[in-house]
C-alpha cells in the first residue's frame, strides 16, 4: 500500500530578552556556570510571585502578527501540571485557552512552489531547566541546571498539513527567518534557542483521516537532521505498517552518528496536565489600537522586503530571495547601493551573492559577526572603476576584507596589488612584444591562439597587476602598428 | 462522588499506603460532594472569572537584576554535584 506522511511541527523559540519571563534573573545563560542565574521565582520556591516581562509579551504578539494570526485581545496564563526534575515548581506557566495568538499561517517556497501551512496557535510559556546525564560514583544520575528555567519561549504549533520533509524544513526555515527579522530571537538551533519537534505518522494515500497514532521527534539540533529524522521515520513506520502492525505512540530522539531515530522513553509520565488559570498572574486585555501600533512598529518582513527589492532594484526574484535571506545581508546590500555613487544594484548584488554570501555559507558565520561595512565594498568597486586595481585583485581584497575587517586602501597597500598605470603597462607591452618577436610574427601570420601566451607574459612581468582588458587592447594596438 | 485515588496520587507524585488511600479517598469524595452544593446555584448571569484580584496587565520592564549565588541556590538541595542539583537518572534509553 502507498502511504502519505502526516506531519505537524511544534517549534519552540527562545526569546532574546535580557531578563527571564517571570523574574529579573538574566536570561543570557549560555555558557554560564550552572545555577548562577536563579532566584526564588525560577527555582520555584514557595511564596515567590511571578511578574511577566513586558518585552517578552510584546515579542510573542509581534510574532503572532507576522504569522497572520488572530491576536486575542484578552489573554491569560495557565498552569500546566506535571512532575519532571527540570521543572522546579511542579507546573509550567503556559497558555492554554487564551494564548496571545491563534489561527495564522506561514507561506514559503519549496522547490519553486509556494506552500501555505496553517498555524494553530502561538502561545507563550516559560522554559525549563536543563538536564544532563552523568555517572557519579558508579551510579547513573541526572544533573539539573536551572539557569534556563523561566526564560521566555513562544511555542508555534502547526496544523498537521505537512506531507514531506522538504516542506517541514521550509516551514521551519521561514519561521526562523521571520523571528530573526523581528529581532525577537536568534533562533540558533545548535544553541537550543530554536527547537523543532516534528510529529510524524502515516496514513493510506488518498485518505483524509488523521492516523490513530503519532510519533514525536525530539532533541534535533539542525534543519538537516530534522529532514533526515523525518525521512527515517517515514521508512521505519512504513515497514511497521506493512507488517500489519501500528507504530507505538512514543517520543523518539535522533542519533546523528547512527543516522537513525531511537525510542526515548522517559520514566512513565502522565499526560494529564490539568491546566487551570494561573492565579498569580492577572489577565491581559489589549485594545485594537495597541495591536495596530505594535504592527505599525514592526520591521519590514521578508516577503515585503523581497517584493520591494524586485520593484526598486529590478533584480530577479531569485537574487532578491537570496539578498533577503537575512535582514543584515539585505541592509548591507541596500547600504552599499547607497554608498556607491553609480548605484548599479545588479553589480552589487552579484558581489554580495557571489562573494559574500558564498563565504558566509561556507564558514557558517553570520554577517553581524564580521567587521565588514558597506562603505568598504563601495570603495573597492570605485577603485576598480578607476583602474587602481583589477577585478581579480578586487575579489582577493574583498576576501581579505571579510576576514580582517580592514578597508580597501589599507589592504591594497599591504598586499601590493595596485594595478599598474596605463603608461607603465604600455612599456611592459612593448617590452613583451620585443622579447617575443617570433611569437608576435606567428600571431600576425594568423595563429591567434598565441595571443593568450603574450597576455600571460604581460601578467608575469606585472605580477598579475595588469587589468586584463586594458592589456589585451594595448597588445592588439601595438602589434598592429 | 467516586475518586480514582491511585490515579490522583500518581498525578500528585505521592506514594500512599493502602490505609492512606482508603482515608483520602473518603475525604476527597466528601470535599467534592460538598462542592456539588455550589452547582445548585443559578450562575446564568455570572461571567466566568479566572482571577479574583481584579488586576489586569501587570508586567515589569525587561531589566536584569542580580540572581542568587550558586551556593545559595543549592543550599536546600538534598543532593548536589559540581554546582548542579543531583537526582536519580531520568532517562531509560532503549534500542
Ligand atoms: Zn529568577
Amino acid at each position: 500500500m502507498k502511504y502519505e506522511p502526516v506531519i505537524g511541527l511544534e517549534i519552540h523559540i527562545e526569546l532574546n530578552t535580557k531578563s527571564k519571563m517571570f523574574c529579573s534573573c538574566s536570561a543570557e545563560y549560555f555558557g554560564a556556570d550552572p545555577n548562577t542565574h536563579t532566584c526564588p521565582v525560577c527555582l520555584g520556591l514557595p511564596g515567590a510571585l511571578p511578574v511577566a516581562n513586558k518585552v517578552a509579551i510584546a515579542s510573542a504578539q509581534k510574532l503572532g502578527i507576522a504569522l497572520h494570526c488572530e491576536n486575542l485581545l484578552s489573554s491569560k496564563f495557565d498552569r500546566k501540571n506535571y512532575f519532571y526534575p527540570d521543572l522546579a515548581k511542579g507546573y509550567q506557566i503556559s497558555q492554554y485557552q487564551e494564548p496571545f495568538s491563534l489561527k495564522g499561517y506561514i507561506e514559503f517556497d519549496v522547490n519553486g512552489e509556494t506552500v501555505k501551512i496553517d498555524v494553530t496557535r502561538a502561545h507563550m510559556e516559560e522554559d525549563t531547566g536543563k538536564l544532563a546525564h552523568a555517572e557519579v560514583e558508579n551510579k547513573k544520575v541526572s544533573l539539573i541546571d536551572f539557569n534556563r528555567s523561566g526564560v521566555p519561549l513562544v511555542e508555534i504549533v502547526s496544523e498537521p498539513q505537512i506531507h514531506s520533509s522538504d516542506v517541514a524544513k521550509g516551514y521551519a526555515q521561514k519561521l526562523q527567518q521571520i523571528a530573526r527579522y523581528l529581532g525577537i530571537s536568534d533562533c540558533d538551533m545548535e544553541k537550543g534557542s530554536m527547537r523543532i519537534e516534528p510529529n510524524v505518522s502515516l496514513r493510506p494515500a488518498g485518505s483524509n483521516d488523521l492516523p490513530q497514532y503519532k510519533v514525536e521527534l525530539k532533541n534535533i539540533n539542525s534543519f538537516r537532521f530534522v529532514q533526515k529524522a523525518i525521512e527515517y521515520e517515514i521508512t521505519r513506520q512504513t515497514e511497521i505498517l506493512e507488517k500489519g502492525e501500528t507504530p507505538a505512540l512514543e517520543t523518539r530522539g535522533w542519533d546523528e552518528i547512527k543516522n537513525k531515530t531511537f525510542s526515548q522513553r522517559a520514566k512513565e509520565m502522565a499526560h494529564d496536565y490539568r491546566y487551570f488559570p494561573e492565579p498569580d498572574l492577572p489577565p491581559y486585555l489589549f485594545t485594537k489600537e495597541y495591536v495596530a501600533e505594535l504592527k505599525a512598529n514592526m520591521p519590514e518582513l521578508p516577503d515585503e522586503k523581497r517584493a520591494r527589492f524586485i520593484r526598486d532594484y529590478q533584480l530577479s526574484t531569485y537574487d532578491c530571495a537570496l539578498l533577503t535571506t537575512d535582514i543584515d545581508l539585505a541592509a548591507f546590500f541596500e547600504d552599499t547601493v547607497k554608498a556607491y555613487p553609480k548605484g548599479e544594484p545588479k553589480r552589487i548584488a552579484n558581489w554580495i551573492i557571489g562573494e559574500l554570501l558564498r563565504r558566509l555559507n561556507e564558514s557558517q558565520t553570520p554577517l553581524s559577526s564580521l567587521n565588514l561595512v558597506p562603505a568598504s565594498l563601495a570603495e573597492l568597486l570605485l577603485l576598480t572603476d578607476e583602474g587602481k586595481i583589477t577585478t581579480a585583485s578586487a575579489k582577493e581584497i574583498f576576501e581579505k576584507m571579510i576576514t580582517s575587517g580592514k578597508n580597501a586602501q589599507e589592504l591594497i597597500k599591504e598586499f601590493g596589488v595596485e594595478a599598474i598605470t596605463t603608461d607603465k603597462l604600455e612599456e611592459v607591452v612593448e617590452m613583451v612584444i620585443k622579447q617575443n618577436d617570433k611569437v608576435v610574427a606567428e600571431y600576425k601570420a594568423g595563429k591567434e591562439q598565441v595571443f593568450g601566451y603574450l597576455i600571460g607574459q604581460i601578467q608575469r612581468q606585472t605580477q598579475g597587476k595588469a587589468d586584463p582588458k586594458t592589456a589585451a587592447d594595448l597588445l592588439v594596438k601595438k602589434i598592429k602598428k | 462522588m467516586k475518586i480514582d485515588i491511585a490515579h490522583v496520587a500518581k498525578l500528585a507524585n505521592l506514594k500512599l499506603t493502602p490505609k492512606e488511600e482508603k482515608d483520602f479517598e473518603k475525604q476527597l469524595s466528601a470535599i467534592l460532594d460538598y462542592f456539588k452544593d455550589l452547582q445548585k446555584l443559578n450562575t446564568e448571569k455570572v461571567e466566568p472569572i479566572s482571577n479574583i484580584t481584579g488586576l489586569q496587565n501587570v508586567s515589569r520592564e525587561d531589566e536584569p537584576k542580580p540572581s542568587l549565588s550558586q551556593e545559595d541556590a543549592l543550599k536546600n538541595a538534598p543532593k548536589i554535584h559540581n554546582g548542579f542539583f543531583e537526582v536519580d537518572a531520568i532517562f531509560q534509553e532503549n534500542e
